[in-house]
């Protein structure tokens, strides 16, 4: 059951405001997003048109908090046939986003953020890498990147690696 | 034909064969790889959890790109994406532009719209072209029997890619496949993903998204999957071990190669000079039936 003294009709102008989140109005719940999705075929958890649905009646908390939002593997199949545009993957994008700002955050999301944060890369280079890739004919790589390091720390994602 | 390699963060690291192999095909047929040292991760890692983090790190590497006057040549499939997708975004949106704008004045950088990224094998198809690669085919690989892989982030979102490709019936890798002389063998559902972004999220269904499509391509008794993103054969590889496991199963170790891989044999390289010693599954009855040493 839905409670709609529950429901934020703001919700979906919030979304709408993020980078990727324009179109979440277009949707018209045809479904195409949900039949060609290879997330959905094997867990039933994650339905697009279900959470676009929810955003739309402004099941704000409910959306944020849970774990389907990034169950998304990012494939764009539904980006690509969506007959309106939405630009789903995009939207579940934003709906990450703004979780994240709300304190909600997936923990292999948190370690590749903390990676970026510390490093600039998704790996830590060692010394025995380098010496690795000149074994194999392979120039070195850069360590450490403190212009990104520095991207990291004055975005949204500076109080979650923190 | 001059472009700046762009590694990303998984190849130079845990994809070294791919690494290896792009690099001695691209000498072979005359491209000309430029190493920029400034190149840091793409951004995609960040993407979900900060957009404007991501289009800042990738633009940061447009803009490094951009300084030097080099198109950009990339490997990685999830690194293509994000920096066609972030080159598209600032360069159509003036607004988010100088957004991001203002994130690189702190690190003193600038992007500025015409920078041109593309794949290594989009790279091949479209400026080396299929004839001069058949020409230089010295090795017939009529004997291989081959199924590939594309990779969600070489085609789609198509309104980044100008139509370079159909993501419905992709075209430009079996041409590139064929082109070599090996039989490229067609399979069920060939477009679906290889779940790789998810593995860490819910590691089940990631395995099984692989399973279904190690399934798919054993089902034709082929030599070998061919892929041109890390994360693709890290899915089909390096966690092939885990998926016999978990779903009770045996591939009957297919080999997964890069299509570099493929490609340095058609052309007749040295199997040290395409790194096949780091193939975490020994392309073995491959290599002999070709009678490589």
């Amino acid at each position: 059951m839905i409670d709609s003294k529950k429901l934020d009709p703001n919700f979906k102008y919030e979304v709408a405001k993020e980078i990727g989140g324009e179109n979440i109005k277009h949707c018209f719940s045809c479904g195409t997003c949900t039949v060609g999705c290879p997330v959905r075929v094997l867990d039933e958890k994650y339905n697009p048109r279900k959470i676009i649905r929810m955003v739309l009646l402004g099941m704000r908390e409910r959306v944020l908090k849970s774990d389907f939002i990034w169950l998304c593997s990012q494939c764009y199949t539904c980006y690509d046939r969506c007959p309106q545009g939405v630009k789903l993957t995009d939207i579940m994008t934003a709906l990450k986003n703004i979780a994240v700002r709300e304190g909600y955050i997936h923990p292999a999301f948190k370690e590749q953020a903390r990676l970026l944060g510390e490093h600039g890369r998704l790996y830590e280079i060692e010394d025995f890498d380098n010496k690795k890739r000149n074994k194999f004919g392979l120039p070195p790589v850069k360590k450490d990147f403190e212009d990104v390091k520095k991207i990291i720390g004055s975005s949204s994602l500076k109080k979650v690696i923190k | 034909m001059k472009y700046a390699l762009f590694l990303g963060c998984t190849i130079p690291v845990r994809s070294q064969n791919y690494e290896i192999s792009a690099r001695n095909v691209a000498k072979k047929l005359g491209m000309d790889l430029v190493d920029l040292e400034e190149f840091s991760c793409c951004g995609f890692p960040v993407k979900s959890t900060s957009t404007e983090a991501a289009l800042a790190i990738a633009a940061r590497n447009l803009a490094i790109a951009s300084e030097k006057k080099l198109e950009i040549c990339t490997l990685c499939n999830a690194c293509t994406g994000v920096l066609t997708e972030a080159n598209k975004h600032l360069t159509d949106n003036k607004e988010l532009r100088e957004k991001v704008n203002q994130d690189l004045k702190k690190i003193d950088k600038e992007f500025k719209p015409g920078v041109k990224i593309r794949h290594f094998d989009r790279v091949l198809y479209e400026d080396i072209g299929l004839e001069k690669i058949n020409n230089e085919v010295s090795k017939n690989l009529k004997d291989l029997r081959v199924s590939v892989h594309y990779g969600c982030h070489y085609l789609r979102p198509k309104d980044i890619y100008d139509g370079f490709d159909d993501p419905e019936n992709p075209k430009t890798l079996d041409k590139l496949i064929k082109a070599t002389g090996a039989n490229l063998i067609d399979y069920k559902d060939k477009l679906d993903c290889c779940g790789g972004a998810i593995l860490a999220v819910q590691e089940q269904t990631a395995l099984k998204m692989a399973k279904i499509k190690l399934d798919n391509v054993t089902a034709n008794n082929v030599d070998a999957l061919i892929t041109q993103c890390p994360f693709c054969s890290i899915m089909y590889e390096d966690n092939r071990n885990k998926i016999e496991t978990a779903f009770n199963v045996n591939f009957g170790g297919l080999p997964v190669l890069y299509y570099t891989q493929l490609l340095g044999l058609g052309l007749g390289l040295d199997k040290n000079e395409l790194g096949f010693r780091l193939n975490k599954i020994k392309p073995t009855n491959l290599l002999e039936k070709l009678g490589v040493e």
